[in-house]
């Protein structure tokens, strides 16, 4: 497989531009929470600096007391093979308002890109996987709207697909390996839970 | 013949769910819950949700928070031991969080496999700072299981209540 050209940061500002109050987002520990940050922190962003394999069950629960609202969860791949179970969890709920957006650059990120799972076999010592294919797990786990997304002419439709597109919704995205700066939310967890339901229901 | 002895205990539970605006219930198959279980299933406010692992409870519980609705995870002491790490998002979020636990490995069990996380999970739910009531019998759990769900939704803390294998009765794969 030729190597990933898409560039996480660029990218998730696409998919969260306009975002308005219809729009409630979950974001993994680690690299994808300093991407959402980074394209603007807001209150009806939730970006998890720990709680390692929560993004996708805290997502469904969302989605399910919010039914009217877009719930969007984006994380990373090291953070989705930590709960793959949870892809049956939602298959078995089906629901229509639930995007799940998973970057993949086949590394854990936040410990020194550790090749994860999604690497490639026989990718050296030190740098090789199952070459794991975290969509192919979504699609058989029930969510038959998966599918990776590799190249930049496909951004468009993948923002479309994060937004609007009826859910259970499941993106793969190939992205580069990057050293990027950290871009941090607020970091304690009650103050992004309180302005959270503060923004959303009027109440804390 | 005693009127309380003719309410099921389990029947309690979910009219004290209800009463409580519980509108999300978490569970994996259990015998202990089962008919409490079923009547979740039967109802028309509350989503029930069958779950891979325990574990998957609690971020849904935080998320069912954030949009404004209760929730509470139904579980047997065996996955207590799934959830600990994630337990952990009870403090740091500091939302309300209800679960109510079948207990094995507790009283007479006959599985020698079901001891170890029996006998650990009031510890381990304390030291994940999980404030814990007991019931050993079947007139407590509806006063147990209300003034927990107070704790938990007015209180904001996190709840268990263990129901005892003394209240549940001894699973004994047909010995006697």
């Amino acid at each position: 497989m030729s190597k990933a050209t898409l560039q996480r940061r660029p990218l998730v500002k696409k998919i969260l531009d306009g975002a308005d109050d219809n729009l409630l987002v979950i974001g993994g520990l680690g690299s994808a929470n300093w991407d959402i940050t980074a394209a603007g922190d807001r209150p009806l962003n939730m970006p998890l600096w720990g709680a390692m394999g929560a993004p996708v069950a805290m997502g469904l629960g969302l989605a399910m007391a919010q039914p009217k609202k877009r719930v969007l969860v984006i994380t990373g791949d090291g953070d989705m093979l930590m709960s793959l179970g949870s892809l049956a969890t939602v298959a078995a709920q089906q629901p229509d308002n639930l995007a799940i957006v998973v970057l993949d650059n086949e590394k854990f990120g936040e410990t020194g890109n550790q090749a994860t799972h999604t690497s490639p076999r026989n990718n050296g010592p030190t740098d090789s996987g199952a070459g794991t294919d975290l969509a192919m797990i979504a699609r058989g786990c029930g969510i038959t709207d998966s599918a990776i997304v590799r190249e930049a002419g496909e951004v468009a439709q993948l923002v479309k697909d994060a937004r609007i597109t009826k859910g259970p919704v499941f993106r793969l995205v190939k992205v580069m390996v990057e050293k990027l700066e950290f871009v941090m939310p607020p970091q304690d967890g009650a103050h992004l839970k309180d302005r959270f339901r503060q923004a959303l229901l009027g109440q804390a | 013949m005693n009127a309380v002895a003719t309410v099921d205990w389990h029947d309690q539970i979910f009219e004290t769910l209800q009463d409580h605006d519980v509108r999300q219930v978490y569970h994996v198959p259990d015998a202990g819950h089962g008919r409490l279980i079923e009547a979740c299933q039967k109802s028309n406010s509350i989503r029930t949700l069958a779950l891979t692992t325990e574990e998957e409870g609690i971020p849904l519980a935080a998320g069912a928070w954030l949009g404004g609705q209760r929730s509470v995870l139904l579980m047997q002491s065996s996955g207590v031991g799934n959830t600990i790490n994630l337990m952990g998002m009870t403090k740091t979020l500091r939302f309300p969080f209800l679960t109510l636990i079948t207990m094995r490995g507790d009283y007479g069990e006959f599985n020698s496999w079901q001891y170890p996380m029996g006998q650990g999970t009031p510890k381990v739910l304390e030291a994940m700072g999980v404030l814990l009531y007991s019931v050993d019998t079947a007139d407590e759990v509806k006063a147990t299981v209300d003034a927990a769900a107070r704790s938990a939704f007015h209180g904001g803390q996190a709840v268990a209540v263990l129901l005892r294998q003394k209240l549940i009765g001894i699973k004994n794969f047909g010995k006697k």
